[in-house]
């Protein structure tokens, strides 16, 4: 065993140390699976970026109620009566002696994607009064709240730094409306910094949809209380219909509805070029073998076995894989981990969030290049195993 | 004297397409202890082949081949490969040496192959490269090193593990006549001081008085005479 383990030491050192003579193969191979490790992140940290932006927009002890069957809030319609008898439902909670609910209604308006001037969908969404309180981790960090009653509009950070035309204190135009932008919020790693807010009854006049909601919004006193809540809503005739989810379920739903699109994307795409790389890892370790033929054949000559051979061809295309996938991570993180994109969201609105990698990513990045390398130099391997140990290869 | 090898009745053939190709028909031959024998041919006549089947590095199809007492021709190519590993020394007319190796460690590959100690193995290389003259060569690589040295340095890897034989196929062939006579004075050292035995395939008559006799090989057939010789 000791005597294999050595052989194995020995015609790996020799053919890791030679991959220099095969330099612009061995280059061609490594950037191959680098390029496909590269755009197997791309659409996993794209994908992986969405969903977590709109998974981690929902609150456990916030409820969302919306029409049943809807997959989007443009689909939903939530009447002025509903709303009333939903404010009566048990552990809504209170502030300054009034229910902590609000009322929403989103429209689309235009905006221009800064980064390739072309038109989008913005989402416009009017908030009842308890519309920023009921979203934590909101602030306000450039001029203030819009004043209910008025033609003022807030605008989410994200939008703002990929949109054109929504800049703190500009006055702009939406539907014959003149509307003035008077703040500017944050919200890191939610939906809701894609957005645009305003007074509800001002969005429901200025839009001509006079009293239609589309989504209501109900803090409540615990996470435990959804529960309760959703039972209470389906014993109560007038709300049939209607579906009671807490906001973080609302959004794991929306999460894995928009970012399975992107995963599928990425997998196959990922798989077609994983085959492509795989074919150069082939070809470059079958060059290798036959370029290092009379070196195998002189080991083998000499009383080297056939695995030392089997598993030296093995480690060399691991390792020219496992370059290459070090290199397509390196290239993922600095040309785009954390960098803030926008896509079309499950509301037919541009949503804004960042490419994110994460550790079970770069851990199927690292498997992918693994398994390039393993089949890599699976076939080759068996080649210079088998090769035979006679004088005339040794001689050529 | 006992013999080494002893080959009896070995048949070789080698199929090109349908046509059946015979190398060696009922080849009968033994070699002493000690001894050192050229073989010379015309091209084709089994030289090559017949230093494989003396090597282990290709089996016959029928006959008996018998190595320091023991058959050889009915191990296994695992068994057969350590058997080479423990017995033979093999030197090339073009060196194969790892061109990204150094001479030691081009040495003291075959010492890889047994459970020697670092250390010991690191002396047992000192010594065989002593014994061909380039102790001073130990950290040159064979690109910094003269057709001459590197065929040297191919002889010290051969014996480094103390093998009783030494199978050189055409080992002059690449050097100059000066060179060659070095290498060849070097390999009869071996033969007389060290007792290794040596079978050497050559196609010059100069290099093949070097050795103690000469076989030639013709259409897979030696020379009756020389053989009882």
């Amino acid at each position: 065993m000791a005597s294999l383990l050595n052989q194995i030491g020995a015609v790996t050192a020799l053919n890791v140390r030679s991959i220099p003579q095969r330099g612009w193969m061995s280059v061609a191979s490594v950037v191959a699976v680098a390029l496909t490790i590269a755009v197997l992140l791309f659409f996993l940290a794209l994908s992986n970026g969405l969903s977590q932006t709109v998974k981690g927009s929902g609150a456990d002890d916030v409820a969302i109620i919306i029409r049943e069957g809807s997959n989007a809030e443009l689909n939903s319609v939530v009447t002025r009566d509903q709303l009333s008898i939903l404010t009566t439902g048990p552990g809504v909670a209170q502030r300054q002696g009034r229910p902590s609910a609000s009322g929403e209604l989103l429209v689309i308006v235009d905006g221009v994607k800064r980064s390739t001037s072309t038109n989008a969908n913005m989402p416009f969404r009017g908030i009842g009064a308890e519309g920023l309180a009921l979203r934590r981790g909101v602030r306000i960090t450039e001029g203030r709240m819009f004043n209910p009653g008025t033609n003022e509009i807030v605008v989410g950070a994200g939008l703002l730094r990929e949109f054109s035309g929504f800049e703190f204190g500009k006055s702009i135009r939406l539907r014959g409306t003149t509307w003035q932008i008077v703040g500017v919020f944050e919200a890191p790693g939610t939906v809701f910094e894609s957005e645009l807010w305003a007074d509800i009854a001002v969005t429901q006049s200025l839009f001509n949809r006079p009293n239609v909601y589309q989504t209501m919004r109900i803090q409540l006193s615990s996470p435990d209380a959804v529960k309760a809540f959703q039972d209470w809503a389906k014993t109560d005739a007038r709300l049939n219909g209607l579906e009671v989810l807490s906001e973080r379920a609302y959004y794991a739903r929306q999460a894995s509805q928009s970012s399975a699109g992107f995963m599928f994307i990425g997998l196959v795409l990922g798989i077609m070029m994983a085959i492509g790389a795989l074919a150069g890892a082939l070809n470059t370790m079958y060059s290798s073998v036959a370029a290092r033929s009379a070196e195998i054949a002189t080991l083998r000559i000499i009383g080297f076995s056939g695995w030392a051979a089997f598993f030296g061809t093995m480690v060399e295309a691991l390792m020219l894989s496992a370059a290459g996938g070090a290199l397509g991570i390196l290239l993922a993180f600095v040309a785009f981990n954390g960098r803030t994109t926008s896509t079309l969201g499950a509301g037919f609105t541009q949503l804004v969030f960042q490419f994110q990698l994460s550790g079970g990513i770069v851990f199927a990045a690292i498997v992918m290049a693994i398994v390039i390398g393993l089949v890599g130099g699976f076939f080759p391997g068996i080649r210079a195993a088998r090769q035979r140990p006679q004088l005339e290869l040794a001689a050529q | 004297m006992t013999d080494l090898i002893r080959l009896t009745d070995v048949e070789k053939n080698y199929t090109r397409g349908k046509e059946k190709i015979s190398i060696f028909d009922k080849l009968t031959m033994r070699i002493e202890q000690g001894d050192f024998v050229a073989i010379m041919g015309p091209s084709g006549s089994g030289k090559t082949t017949l230093l494989n089947l003396l090597g282990g590095t290709d089996k016959a199809d029928k006959g008996a081949i018998e190595f320091d007492g023991k058959r050889i021709d009915n191990l296994n190519e695992g068994q057969l490969t350590a058997w080479r590993a423990a017995n033979v020394g093999f030197i090339f007319q073009f060196y194969n040496l790892m061109p990204i190796l150094t001479a030691a460690q081009n040495v003291e590959l075959p010492l890889l192959l047994t459970k020697l100690a670092p250390k010991k193995r690191r002396e047992n290389v000192a010594t065989a490269l002593k014994i061909v003259g380039l102790e001073d060569r130990a950290k040159h690589r064979p690109r910094e090193m003269s057709g001459g040295q590197q065929q040297r340095v191919a002889i010290a890897r051969a014996i480094v593990s103390d093998p009783k034989l030494l199978l050189c196929d055409e080992p002059t062939g690449d050097l100059d006549r000066t060179t060659a006579d070095e290498i060849l004075g070097t390999l009869q050292v071996l033969n007389r001081d060290l007792g290794k035995t040596i079978i050497m395939v050559t196609h010059d008559a100069q290099a093949a008085k070097f050795a103690k006799r000469t076989l030639h090989l013709d259409k897979g057939r030696f020379e009756q005479a020389e053989l009882a010789a």
